[in-house]
């Protein structure tokens, strides 16, 4: 490129480097509905002169479309961009908008404000350095903004700036923004804000957005954009190194470095560090880049380290400073936010996806639910989708983490459905629980497979799956009969007889039949690990816990077996009254009538007990066992 | 006490660190390659992540044999120099059907030759995830886009059943048949990629840049006559004009600006004193409202 010399030219290359070291501020807006969001972010836009004219062509025509600010321009149309929204004038996603000024360019998160949509409200704190609050002048702090503020603060926001809105309404009286400024303040106290801005302005006159208006002459602070031009809220610089590896890098034998983002703190070549979980120590060799080795890197950089060491390392484990290592814990209090139509129940297996791990991982305990509006704590057995709750998460393994307030990126993680590989949830680590992790696992002399070489058997679980009266307990104990009679060490659970001592506590809820399975697997478990051949009769109407069960076992130590009769068959059968008294209502979440049961998607055995009688599938099973197991 | 990294060092750490992450979660993921000005700034960006490896994934060109001829050449440099391997596809059914951007709609021949051919390429390679180079900044409906972007069996995007994404904890999982978009670029705006391609000296099609140029004047627009395929209406006749592009696509459908602007820095000094935005040089974008959300919903980039 040629190097310009002219005056204006000068001018032009003083300007391209200031734009080359500008900085971004991201932030998220929010606030009730009709609080008038959109139309703040739309009026801020417009005088930050960050539309083009196309845009505002096409805001005026749109504004006569759809608006509903009459025939003046309808500013919240910028935002609102999905067709479905426009009809029915609500922001329903989160929608991202650029814009800058001579001082910074702006990554904006707009979210939603009617109750339903908190998970995006979530989603755009989690990648914010600071939250704007819209109040309505006219109706001061509402149960939303409560809500929002407090989600916003669980999700690590701690500057918010509070715009208090449509001030012309209130004859831009300086009490009543007084007044919501210090209720506001007062809810900021409770929820850990470090910083409250206070500005008064009017999104639909333009009064303090980009500068001072003429009716609050006894405001003399800075305009709402000013403000955002100059607040720091960068997170997460300070402190020692953390760097969760992304990726392992070895083109050849020649090199292999340790790819990831500093998600805290600096490093530099010969920094001492350790690799956790598995604890090495080293030193770093190299800062590799594509535009040359680095003599430092900090927070929030993309490098790929060389370590001195041979050093054995993987996705997903965390390169911290060895004087200052993190925390390693299998159990944690937690807060989650449930993001799904189908509820969380607590026991239940999800994928846990934590910095670049993904493992398998419960709510284990649910402590309560915190209702946003009020802060008040209640007791809660399940979460429903846009539920915020505090407990316990359980991991397979031990991971190095920090607590989602020191560094989010190693303290919030992701529930992932484990069929449908949808977001369901997310949380943040508070601290690390010491529990059964911290009692080490007792070796004992004689093994799982001693006890089975005494038996003489391949010890195992046939686990019968199906509706009531569908015929699990009768083929099973068929079953039993003929293993017996063979001189095989057998044991029959069935979950009736359950249900008179181990699980007398449980109900019929989703909730409890979770816990249910998961008693009745961990009991399994213990039989296999005893020798014996287990068979268990259960409804086990969840394809998520049969799942779950099947995890805890060894290969080929479960043997899922669908025990198939058709609802009407069942309920014709009904050996024990239990449909009729279910159709009248007498009993509640009863499998089948208003309990869902999810049939197995690939078992090992397909039990039609329609037409074959119990003593010819009990038949099946045994060949079965003899060809495959015996 | 630190200073903040700029605007530019956060765009490319955060794209960066999506390109890792798609390449380690993903069995087969690919780059399409467009032969763009954002492409251009992927490749570079691709070539960054990986280093010292060589990018772990192939390029995938939809070529609907309307695209400008340097663009073509451009492709193929790029693939040489940066040690991709290319793949070209062309939906040669839409081809012998004689599917078209003068005798056929926008609309039917973008379905056609270009949404219809990435996901027959896709299929017919069998990629989990197209890493592609959109922008939250070109347009409303793209502002609402995850940077990992689920695609149904039929490629079909769902808005309203979208993944909540939080921090950069990306859910990368599949259901059979499903895949993923992958936009490394999402929060650049039009500004940033000139900025980041003068700061990093990054090569693009000339096109960007004016020059004398055989253009008609259509409506208004300027249209680069790039073959002798370019059929003209009555009373049209060729002009020699300085222009440069904004943006490139086909360019039967693509309008060229201008200009004097002859270097990145040139086109960026331009670029502050414009009034409109990119995507308006597109002409599949000026159907009905909001034309570009369906096209998404369909599969279209």
């Amino acid at each position: 490129m040629a190097e310009s010399t002219g005056p204006e030219d000068r001018v032009f290359g003083d300007l391209l480097r200031r734009e080359t070291q500008k900085g971004t501020l991201r932030f998220m807006t929010c606030g009730s509905v009709d609080d008038g969001k959109s139309t703040l972010l739309g009026r801020l836009l417009f005088e930050a002169d960050a539309l083009h004219s196309d845009q505002l062509a096409a805001l005026h025509s749109d504004s006569g479309r759809f608006g509903t600010a009459g025939t003046d321009l309808d500013y919240s149309l910028l935002l609102d961009g999905l067709e479905a929204e426009r009809e029915q004038k609500i922001t329903i996603d989160v929608a991202y908008r650029t814009f800058a000024t001579s001082r910074r360019k702006f990554v904006v998160a707009d979210t939603p404000g009617h109750e339903q949509y908190t998970r995006n409200m979530a989603t755009a704190a989690s990648t914010a350095d600071l939250a704007v609050l819209l109040v309505d002048a006219e109706r001061g702090l509402l149960p939303q903004t409560r809500r929002h503020a407090y989600i916003a603060a669980l999700l690590g926001i701690r500057v918010f700036v509070l715009a208090v809105n449509k001030m012309d309404r209130v004859d831009y009286a300086q009490s009543v923004f007084d007044r919501i400024t210090a209720d506001f303040k007062a809810l900021a106290a409770r929820l850990k804000v470090d910083e409250v801005r206070s500005v008064p302005v009017s999104a639909l006159n333009g009064d303090n957005i980009t500068r001072a208006s003429d009716w609050t002459g006894w405001y003399s602070g800075p305009s709402l954009l000013e403000v955002l031009e100059t607040i720091s809220a960068e997170r997460g610089a300070e402190g020692p190194l953390r760097l969760p590896v992304q990726r392992v890098v070895r083109p050849d034998q020649s090199f292999r470095g340790y790819a990831g983002t500093i998600a805290q703190g600096a490093v530099r070549p010969g920094d001492a560090v350790v690799v956790q979980p598995s604890g090495q120590a080293t030193t770093v060799a190299r800062i590799v880049t594509f535009d040359g080795d680095l003599g430092a890197a900090r927070q929030g950089q993309a490098v790929t380290l060389a370590l001195q060491d041979e050093t054995d390392v993987s996705r997903g484990d965390v390169i911290a400073a060895a004087a200052d290592p993190l925390e390693q814990a299998d159990q944690f209090a937690v807060h989650v936010v449930w993001l799904d139509k189908a509820p969380l129940y607590p026991g239940r297996a999800y994928q846990v996806k934590i910095g670049h791990r993904t493992l398998t991982g419960q709510i284990t305990e649910l402590k309560h639910r915190i209702d946003v509006n009020t802060f008040d704590k209640h007791a809660a057995r399940h979460l429903d989708c846009n539920d915020i709750a505090y407990g316990t998460l359980s991991l397979d393994r031990a991971i190095a983490f920090e607590p989602y307030a020191t560094c989010p990126t190693l303290g919030g993680f992701i529930l992932i459905d484990r069929f449908s590989k949808a977001t369901v949830g997310c949380g943040m680590i508070e601290f690390a629980l010491w529990r059964a992790s911290t009692v080490p696992w007792q070796d004992l002399e004689i093994t799982k497979a001693a006890r089975a070489t005494l038996t003489g058997q391949k010890p195992l679980v046939l686990w019968f799956t199906g509706l009531s009266g569908a015929g699990k307990s009768t083929v099973a104990d068929a079953v039993a009969t003929r293993l017996h009679g063979r001189g095989r060490h057998c044991y029959l659970l069935d979950g009736d007889n359950l249900r008179h001592g181990l699980n007398r506590d449980l109900g019929f809820r989703p909730e409890d039949r979770v816990e249910n399975i998961r008693r009745v697997g961990e009991v399994a478990k213990l039989f296999v690990d005893a020798g014996l051949i287990v068979l268990v009769s259960l409804i086990s109407p969840f394809r998520n816990e049969r799942a779950m069960v099947r995890e805890m076992m060894g290969t080929d130590e479960f043997v899922e077996i669908f025990v198939d009769a058709p609802l009407e068959v069942c309920e014709q059968r009904d050996p024990k009254g239990l449909y009729a008294r279910a159709r009248a209502g007498e009993i509640g979440n009863f499998t089948g009538i208003d309990s869902p049961y999810e049939p197995p998607e690939t078992p090992e055995l397909v039990l039609n007990t329609v037409d074959t009688t119990a003593d010819a599938l009990a038949d099946r099973v045994l060949a079965y066992y003899d060809r495959e197991l015996g | 006490m630190v200073t903040e990294l700029s605007t530019l060092r956060q765009l490319e750490a955060e794209s960066i660190h999506i390109f890792r992450e798609a390449a380690a979660e993903f069995r087969k993921p690919v780059l399409l390659f467009s032969g763009g000005k954002d492409s251009a700034v992927l490749l570079h960006l691709a070539r960054k992540t990986f280093y010292p490896e060589r990018p772990p994934m192939p390029l995938l060109h939809i070529d609907t044999t309307w695209k400008f001829r340097e663009m073509i050449a451009f492709r193929d440099a790029c693939a040489r120099d940066g040690g991709f391997a290319l793949l070209v596809h062309t939906n040669e059914d839409g081809l012998a059907r004689g599917i078209n951007p003068f005798d056929h709609s926008a609309a039917l021949y973008t379905q056609v030759m270009k949404t219809e051919a990435l996901k027959q390429a896709l299929d017919k390679h069998g990629f989990d995830a197209a890493i592609a180079g959109a922008r939250r900044d070109e347009e409303k409906s793209r502002a609402k886009e995850r940077i990992f972007s689920l695609r149904s069996q039929a490629h079909r995007w769902d808005p309203k059943s979208q993944r909540p994404e939080l921090w950069r904890l990306f859910n990368c999982q599949l259901q059979a048949g499903e895949t993923m978009r992958v936009f490394p670029l999402s929060n650049w705006t039009e500004f940033d990629v000139w900025l980041y391609i003068h700061t990093e000296n990054i090569a693009v099609v000339p096109l960007y840049f004016a020059a004398e140029r055989l253009v008609i004047e259509r409506g208004g627009a300027l249209f680069v006559m790039d073959d002798d395929r370019y059929r003209l209406n009555p009373g049209e006749a060729p002009l020699r004009r300085r222009v440069r592009f904004r943006t490139l696509g086909c360019y039967p459908l693509t309008a060229a600006v201008e200009s004097d602007a002859t270097t990145p820095a040139e086109v960026i000094r331009e670029t502050i004193s414009a009034g409109m935005s990119e995507r308006r040089g597109r002409l599949i974008d000026q159907d009905p409202a909001n034309s570009f959300e369906g096209m998404k919903q369909d599969g279209y980039f």
